[in-house]
Protein backbone atom coordinates (compact mmCIF):
# COMPACT_ATOMS: atom_id res chain seq x y z
CA UNK A 1 0.00 0.00 0.00
CA UNK A 2 2.64 2.71 0.55
CA UNK A 3 4.56 2.03 -2.68
CA UNK A 4 0.95 2.66 -4.21
CA UNK A 5 0.90 6.12 -2.36
CA UNK A 6 4.21 7.26 -3.18
CA UNK A 7 3.41 6.25 -6.98
CA UNK A 8 0.26 8.58 -6.78
CA UNK A 9 1.61 11.49 -4.80
CA UNK A 10 5.01 11.24 -7.43
CA UNK A 11 3.13 11.10 -10.45
CA UNK A 12 0.49 13.77 -9.80
CA UNK A 13 2.66 16.19 -7.94
CA UNK A 14 6.35 15.79 -8.10
CA UNK A 15 6.72 14.14 -11.65
CA UNK A 16 3.83 16.11 -12.86
CA UNK A 17 3.72 14.78 -16.55
CA UNK A 18 3.09 18.05 -17.85
CA UNK A 19 4.72 20.40 -16.23
CA UNK A 20 8.14 18.57 -14.83
CA UNK A 21 8.09 15.56 -17.62
CA UNK A 22 7.07 17.14 -20.28
CA UNK A 23 4.62 14.74 -21.68
CA UNK A 24 2.18 15.36 -23.39
CA UNK A 25 2.43 19.51 -24.32
CA UNK A 26 0.75 19.43 -27.28
CA UNK A 27 -2.89 19.03 -26.35
CA UNK A 28 -1.38 21.14 -22.84
CA UNK A 29 -0.82 23.88 -25.62
CA UNK A 30 -3.58 23.29 -27.77
CA UNK A 31 -6.81 22.59 -26.03
CA UNK A 32 -5.89 24.91 -22.73
CA UNK A 33 -7.50 27.58 -24.16
CA UNK A 34 -10.98 27.05 -21.82
CA UNK A 35 -11.16 25.28 -18.88
CA UNK A 36 -14.28 22.89 -20.24
CA UNK A 37 -12.44 21.93 -23.21
CA UNK A 38 -9.35 21.43 -21.22
CA UNK A 39 -11.20 18.99 -18.69
CA UNK A 40 -12.93 17.63 -21.57
CA UNK A 41 -9.13 16.94 -22.57
CA UNK A 42 -7.94 15.98 -19.12
CA UNK A 43 -11.15 12.88 -18.45
CA UNK A 44 -10.27 11.71 -22.14
CA UNK A 45 -6.83 11.68 -21.11
CA UNK A 46 -7.41 10.14 -17.94
CA UNK A 47 -10.01 7.06 -19.62
CA UNK A 48 -7.24 6.23 -21.89
CA UNK A 49 -4.26 5.79 -20.20
CA UNK A 50 -5.46 4.06 -17.47
CA UNK A 51 -6.59 1.74 -19.63
CA UNK A 52 -3.80 1.75 -21.89
CA UNK A 53 -1.42 1.63 -18.58
CA UNK A 54 -3.13 -1.79 -17.94
CA UNK A 55 -2.87 -3.11 -21.75
CA UNK A 56 0.25 -2.36 -22.19
CA UNK A 57 1.59 -4.30 -19.27
CA UNK A 58 -0.49 -7.40 -20.65
CA UNK A 59 1.12 -6.91 -23.99
CA UNK A 60 4.60 -6.49 -22.66
CA UNK A 61 4.38 -9.20 -19.99
CA UNK A 62 2.42 -11.65 -21.48
CA UNK A 63 3.06 -11.68 -25.41
CA UNK A 64 6.32 -9.87 -25.17
CA UNK A 65 8.60 -11.47 -22.90
CA UNK A 66 7.71 -14.93 -23.42
CA UNK A 67 8.42 -14.65 -27.32
CA UNK A 68 11.61 -12.56 -25.96
CA UNK A 69 10.68 -9.93 -28.59
CA UNK A 70 11.04 -7.24 -25.61
CA UNK A 71 12.71 -4.89 -28.42
CA UNK A 72 9.89 -4.50 -30.34
CA UNK A 73 8.15 -2.79 -27.55
CA UNK A 74 7.78 0.62 -29.04
CA UNK A 75 6.05 -1.35 -32.04
CA UNK A 76 3.57 -3.24 -30.19
CA UNK A 77 2.79 -0.51 -28.03
CA UNK A 78 1.83 2.13 -30.64
CA UNK A 79 -0.44 -0.33 -32.03
CA UNK A 80 -2.24 -0.97 -28.73
CA UNK A 81 -2.71 2.31 -27.94
CA UNK A 82 -3.63 3.01 -32.03
CA UNK A 83 -6.39 0.22 -31.84
CA UNK A 84 -7.28 0.91 -27.56
CA UNK A 85 -8.42 4.45 -28.74
CA UNK A 86 -10.29 3.17 -31.81
CA UNK A 87 -11.99 0.68 -29.95
CA UNK A 88 -12.77 3.25 -26.94
CA UNK A 89 -14.50 5.88 -29.10
CA UNK A 90 -16.41 2.68 -30.82
CA UNK A 91 -17.89 1.30 -27.48
CA UNK A 92 -18.41 5.26 -25.65
CA UNK A 93 -20.55 6.09 -28.88
CA UNK A 94 -22.79 2.83 -28.35
CA UNK A 95 -23.15 2.98 -24.59
CA UNK A 96 -23.22 6.36 -23.54
CA UNK A 97 -24.09 9.61 -26.05
CA UNK A 98 -23.31 11.71 -23.75
CA UNK A 99 -20.27 10.72 -22.94
CA UNK A 100 -19.08 10.62 -26.28
CA UNK A 101 -20.29 14.29 -27.03
CA UNK A 102 -18.31 15.37 -24.14
CA UNK A 103 -15.05 13.64 -25.25
CA UNK A 104 -15.78 12.80 -28.48
CA UNK A 105 -13.68 15.52 -30.24
CA UNK A 106 -10.62 14.87 -27.85
CA UNK A 107 -10.19 10.72 -28.58
CA UNK A 108 -8.79 10.60 -31.82
CA UNK A 109 -6.02 13.07 -30.84
CA UNK A 110 -4.75 11.24 -28.09
CA UNK A 111 -3.68 8.41 -30.24
CA UNK A 112 -0.45 10.90 -30.72
CA UNK A 113 -0.40 12.34 -27.35
CA UNK A 114 3.07 11.22 -25.89
CA UNK A 115 1.38 10.93 -22.64
CA UNK A 116 0.28 7.89 -23.21
CA UNK A 117 2.74 6.29 -24.86
CA UNK A 118 4.88 7.68 -22.17
CA UNK A 119 3.39 6.17 -19.30
CA UNK A 120 3.32 2.54 -21.14
CA UNK A 121 6.96 3.17 -21.88
CA UNK A 122 8.10 4.38 -18.10
CA UNK A 123 5.95 1.44 -16.33
CA UNK A 124 7.89 -1.13 -18.63
CA UNK A 125 11.17 0.58 -17.51
CA UNK A 126 9.97 0.77 -13.90
CA UNK A 127 9.30 -2.51 -13.89
CA UNK A 128 5.73 -1.85 -12.47
CA UNK A 129 3.63 -4.99 -12.28
CA UNK A 130 0.14 -5.02 -13.09
CA UNK A 131 -1.87 -2.91 -9.77
CA UNK A 132 1.14 -0.31 -10.00
CA UNK A 133 1.06 0.25 -13.84
CA UNK A 134 -2.68 1.06 -14.05
CA UNK A 135 -2.27 3.16 -10.56
CA UNK A 136 0.32 5.12 -12.25
CA UNK A 137 -1.42 5.39 -15.36
CA UNK A 138 -4.42 6.63 -13.62
CA UNK A 139 -2.62 9.27 -11.31
CA UNK A 140 0.12 10.65 -14.02
CA UNK A 141 -3.58 10.96 -16.07
CA UNK A 142 -4.69 13.51 -12.94
CA UNK A 143 -1.63 14.98 -12.73
CA UNK A 144 -1.97 15.82 -16.37
CA UNK A 145 -5.87 16.71 -16.10
CA UNK A 146 -4.79 19.36 -12.60
CA UNK A 147 -1.38 21.11 -14.97
CA UNK A 148 -4.23 21.45 -18.16
CA UNK A 149 -7.26 22.90 -15.92
CA UNK A 150 -4.93 24.92 -14.34
CA UNK A 151 -3.59 26.12 -16.79
CA UNK A 152 -6.50 27.21 -18.66
CA UNK A 153 -7.73 29.14 -15.82
CA UNK A 154 -4.63 31.07 -16.53
CA UNK A 155 -4.88 31.68 -20.45
CA UNK A 156 -8.49 33.06 -19.69
CA UNK A 157 -7.36 35.25 -17.68
CA UNK A 158 -4.28 36.58 -20.32
CA UNK A 159 -6.46 36.56 -22.83
CA UNK A 160 -8.62 40.11 -21.29
CA UNK A 161 -4.83 41.45 -20.88
CA UNK A 162 -2.82 43.45 -23.29
CA UNK A 163 0.13 41.86 -23.98
CA UNK A 164 3.29 42.71 -26.64
CA UNK A 165 2.62 41.86 -29.76
CA UNK A 166 5.64 39.95 -30.13
CA UNK A 167 4.23 37.57 -27.22
CA UNK A 168 0.65 36.85 -28.08
CA UNK A 169 0.12 33.46 -28.57
CA UNK A 170 2.36 30.41 -27.65
CA UNK A 171 5.18 32.68 -26.52
CA UNK A 172 3.31 34.14 -22.97
CA UNK A 173 1.76 30.78 -22.93
CA UNK A 174 5.04 29.66 -22.62
CA UNK A 175 5.90 31.64 -20.04
CA UNK A 176 3.31 31.17 -17.80
CA UNK A 177 3.28 27.40 -18.27
CA UNK A 178 7.05 28.18 -16.84
CA UNK A 179 6.13 30.15 -13.88
CA UNK A 180 3.40 27.40 -13.03
CA UNK A 181 6.13 24.91 -13.31
CA UNK A 182 8.38 26.98 -10.94
CA UNK A 183 5.41 26.54 -8.41
CA UNK A 184 5.28 22.61 -8.96
CA UNK A 185 9.06 22.58 -8.14
CA UNK A 186 7.67 23.39 -4.60
CA UNK A 187 6.43 19.76 -4.74
CA UNK A 188 10.01 18.37 -5.18
CA UNK A 189 11.32 16.37 -2.18
CA UNK A 190 8.03 15.69 -1.32
CA UNK A 191 8.76 11.81 -1.81
CA UNK B 1 20.48 20.02 -56.90
CA UNK B 2 17.52 22.52 -57.01
CA UNK B 3 15.11 19.53 -55.09
CA UNK B 4 18.02 19.65 -52.18
CA UNK B 5 18.13 23.37 -51.39
CA UNK B 6 14.38 23.85 -51.81
CA UNK B 7 13.62 20.86 -49.22
CA UNK B 8 17.00 22.24 -46.90
CA UNK B 9 15.51 26.34 -47.34
CA UNK B 10 11.88 24.99 -46.58
CA UNK B 11 12.36 23.01 -43.54
CA UNK B 12 15.04 25.14 -41.85
CA UNK B 13 13.54 28.84 -42.97
CA UNK B 14 10.38 29.03 -44.15
CA UNK B 15 8.69 26.44 -42.55
CA UNK B 16 11.05 25.54 -39.91
CA UNK B 17 9.43 22.47 -37.58
CA UNK B 18 9.96 24.20 -33.95
CA UNK B 19 9.51 28.09 -34.44
CA UNK B 20 6.90 28.44 -37.36
CA UNK B 21 5.30 25.60 -37.18
CA UNK B 22 5.41 25.21 -33.11
CA UNK B 23 5.26 21.33 -33.50
CA UNK B 24 7.07 18.58 -31.03
CA UNK B 25 7.35 20.25 -28.34
CA UNK B 26 7.73 17.42 -25.80
CA UNK B 27 11.18 16.93 -27.01
CA UNK B 28 11.67 20.17 -27.92
CA UNK B 29 11.69 21.18 -23.96
CA UNK B 30 12.69 17.56 -22.83
CA UNK B 31 16.29 16.87 -24.19
CA UNK B 32 17.81 20.08 -24.33
CA UNK B 33 19.45 20.35 -20.96
CA UNK B 34 22.69 20.95 -22.90
CA UNK B 35 23.78 21.13 -26.45
CA UNK B 36 25.02 17.87 -26.81
CA UNK B 37 21.50 16.33 -25.78
CA UNK B 38 19.69 18.83 -28.00
CA UNK B 39 21.54 18.08 -31.32
CA UNK B 40 21.71 14.39 -30.21
CA UNK B 41 17.66 14.66 -30.15
CA UNK B 42 17.82 16.52 -33.25
CA UNK B 43 20.00 14.23 -35.23
CA UNK B 44 17.25 11.01 -34.01
CA UNK B 45 14.88 12.55 -35.64
CA UNK B 46 16.55 13.82 -38.20
CA UNK B 47 17.56 10.12 -39.08
CA UNK B 48 14.04 8.85 -38.34
CA UNK B 49 12.90 11.45 -41.00
CA UNK B 50 14.67 10.58 -43.75
CA UNK B 51 14.07 7.12 -43.34
CA UNK B 52 10.58 7.21 -42.77
CA UNK B 53 9.56 9.72 -45.82
CA UNK B 54 11.87 7.84 -48.18
CA UNK B 55 9.73 5.00 -47.52
CA UNK B 56 6.39 5.84 -47.07
CA UNK B 57 6.68 7.92 -50.09
CA UNK B 58 8.00 4.72 -51.95
CA UNK B 59 4.91 3.02 -50.99
CA UNK B 60 2.15 5.66 -51.10
CA UNK B 61 1.06 4.35 -54.16
CA UNK B 62 0.74 0.99 -52.51
CA UNK B 63 -0.64 1.96 -49.16
CA UNK B 64 -4.88 2.11 -49.29
CA UNK B 65 -5.69 5.52 -47.99
CA UNK B 66 -7.80 4.12 -45.95
CA UNK B 67 -5.54 2.31 -43.31
CA UNK B 68 -2.55 4.88 -44.31
CA UNK B 69 -2.57 6.31 -40.88
CA UNK B 70 -1.41 3.00 -38.88
CA UNK B 71 0.86 1.96 -41.81
CA UNK B 72 2.66 5.47 -41.64
CA UNK B 73 2.94 4.89 -37.58
CA UNK B 74 4.48 1.46 -38.10
CA UNK B 75 6.86 2.31 -40.83
CA UNK B 76 7.88 5.52 -38.12
CA UNK B 77 7.85 2.85 -35.16
CA UNK B 78 10.05 0.75 -37.21
CA UNK B 79 12.70 3.28 -37.84
CA UNK B 80 12.37 4.60 -34.03
CA UNK B 81 13.44 0.82 -32.87
CA UNK B 82 16.30 1.20 -35.38
CA UNK B 83 17.35 4.31 -33.92
CA UNK B 84 16.88 2.98 -30.68
CA UNK B 85 19.14 0.23 -30.74
CA UNK B 86 21.85 2.07 -32.80
CA UNK B 87 22.16 4.36 -29.83
CA UNK B 88 22.04 1.86 -27.27
CA UNK B 89 24.79 0.27 -28.97
CA UNK B 90 26.91 2.82 -29.58
CA UNK B 91 26.35 6.10 -27.46
CA UNK B 92 24.75 4.27 -24.55
CA UNK B 93 26.47 6.60 -21.81
CA UNK B 94 27.15 9.57 -23.88
CA UNK B 95 23.09 9.81 -25.38
CA UNK B 96 20.70 7.18 -24.50
CA UNK B 97 20.92 7.56 -20.86
CA UNK B 98 20.49 11.29 -21.28
CA UNK B 99 17.76 10.92 -23.66
CA UNK B 100 16.25 8.00 -22.15
CA UNK B 101 12.51 8.12 -22.00
CA UNK B 102 12.35 10.77 -25.11
CA UNK B 103 14.01 7.83 -27.90
CA UNK B 104 10.68 5.51 -28.18
CA UNK B 105 8.54 9.02 -28.12
CA UNK B 106 10.11 10.02 -31.51
CA UNK B 107 7.35 7.85 -32.48
CA UNK B 108 4.56 10.31 -31.75
CA UNK B 109 6.22 13.15 -32.79
CA UNK B 110 4.18 15.33 -34.52
CA UNK B 111 6.68 16.57 -36.94
CA UNK B 112 6.70 12.86 -38.11
CA UNK B 113 3.54 12.14 -38.48
CA UNK B 114 3.13 15.13 -40.26
CA UNK B 115 5.48 15.48 -43.30
CA UNK B 116 4.03 11.98 -43.87
CA UNK B 117 1.04 12.83 -44.10
CA UNK B 118 1.19 16.49 -45.64
CA UNK B 119 4.75 15.86 -47.94
CA UNK B 120 6.13 11.85 -48.12
CA UNK B 121 2.46 10.76 -49.39
CA UNK B 122 2.15 13.21 -52.16
CA UNK B 123 5.58 13.74 -53.69
CA UNK B 124 8.05 11.53 -55.46
CA UNK B 125 10.81 9.79 -52.77
CA UNK B 126 13.62 12.11 -53.89
CA UNK B 127 11.97 14.94 -53.09
CA UNK B 128 10.65 13.53 -49.99
CA UNK B 129 13.99 12.65 -48.64
CA UNK B 130 15.47 15.82 -49.04
CA UNK B 131 12.31 17.32 -47.15
CA UNK B 132 13.12 15.06 -44.48
CA UNK B 133 16.46 16.12 -43.99
CA UNK B 134 15.77 19.72 -43.94
CA UNK B 135 12.49 19.31 -41.78
CA UNK B 136 15.25 17.28 -39.25
CA UNK B 137 17.82 20.07 -39.73
CA UNK B 138 15.72 22.80 -38.77
CA UNK B 139 14.22 21.08 -36.00
CA UNK B 140 18.24 19.78 -35.04
CA UNK B 141 19.28 23.41 -34.86
CA UNK B 142 16.40 24.72 -33.08
CA UNK B 143 17.31 22.25 -30.62
CA UNK B 144 20.70 22.56 -30.79
CA UNK B 145 20.24 26.39 -30.26
CA UNK B 146 17.55 26.35 -27.27
CA UNK B 147 20.47 23.65 -25.38
CA UNK B 148 23.26 26.35 -25.91
CA UNK B 149 21.29 28.48 -24.53
CA UNK B 150 20.51 26.52 -21.35
CA UNK B 151 23.51 25.34 -20.96
CA UNK B 152 25.24 28.45 -20.69
CA UNK B 153 22.78 29.64 -18.36
CA UNK B 154 22.26 26.64 -16.06
CA UNK B 155 25.48 24.88 -16.01
CA UNK B 156 28.16 27.72 -17.42
CA UNK B 157 29.17 25.33 -20.09
CA UNK B 158 28.91 24.88 -23.95
CA UNK B 159 29.57 21.33 -25.21
CA UNK B 160 30.38 20.16 -21.59
CA UNK B 161 33.27 22.67 -21.46
CA UNK B 162 33.08 25.10 -18.66
CA UNK B 163 33.06 28.74 -20.09
CA UNK B 164 31.73 30.76 -17.36
CA UNK B 165 34.18 32.18 -14.69
CA UNK B 166 33.80 30.43 -11.45
CA UNK B 167 32.92 33.60 -9.43
CA UNK B 168 29.06 33.49 -11.69
CA UNK B 169 26.90 31.56 -10.72
CA UNK B 170 24.78 29.10 -13.16
CA UNK B 171 21.00 29.76 -12.71
CA UNK B 172 20.51 25.81 -12.17
CA UNK B 173 16.37 26.75 -12.63
CA UNK B 174 17.49 26.87 -16.65
CA UNK B 175 18.13 23.32 -16.93
CA UNK B 176 15.22 22.04 -14.54
CA UNK B 177 11.40 22.30 -16.32
CA UNK B 178 10.83 25.71 -16.06
CA UNK B 179 13.56 27.02 -17.74
CA UNK B 180 12.75 25.08 -20.87
CA UNK B 181 9.68 26.50 -20.88
CA UNK B 182 10.83 30.31 -20.51
CA UNK B 183 13.75 30.11 -23.06
CA UNK B 184 11.45 28.50 -25.42
CA UNK B 185 8.73 31.41 -25.04
CA UNK B 186 11.34 34.20 -24.88
CA UNK B 187 13.08 32.60 -28.46
CA UNK B 188 9.55 31.89 -30.02
CA UNK B 189 8.42 36.01 -29.02
CA UNK B 190 12.11 37.17 -30.23
CA UNK B 191 11.85 34.91 -33.79
CA UNK B 192 8.00 36.93 -33.54
CA UNK B 193 9.48 39.77 -33.53
CA UNK B 194 12.11 39.33 -35.79
CA UNK B 195 9.60 38.12 -38.65
CA UNK B 196 6.80 40.88 -37.82
CA UNK B 197 9.83 43.82 -38.31
CA UNK B 198 10.81 41.45 -41.67
CA UNK B 199 7.46 42.27 -43.00
CA UNK B 200 7.50 45.75 -42.35
CA UNK B 201 10.91 45.87 -43.91
CA UNK B 202 9.11 44.68 -47.07
CA UNK B 203 5.78 46.62 -47.32
CA UNK B 204 7.71 49.46 -47.79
Amino acid sequence: MPTLLVIIISSVFVNNFVLSRFLGICPFLGVSKRIDTALGMGLAVTFVMTIASAFSYMVYAWILKPLQVEYLYNIAFILMIASLVQIVEMVIQKVSPTLYSALGVYLPLITTNCAVLGVAVLNMQENYNLLESVVNGFSAAVGFTLGIVLFAGVRERIAHNRILSAFEGFPIALLSAGLMAIAFLGFQGLV
Amino acid sequence: MSKLTLGLKRGIIEENPTFVQVLGMCPTLATTTSAINGLGMGLSVTAVLIGSNLVISALRKIIPNKIRIPAYIIIIATFVTVVDLLLQAFFYDSLYQALGLYIPLIVVNCIILGRAEAFASKNDPVSSLFDGLGMGLGFTLALTVLGVIREILGSGSLFGISILPDVITPAVIMIMAPGGFIVLGILLALFNHLRSRMNKGKER
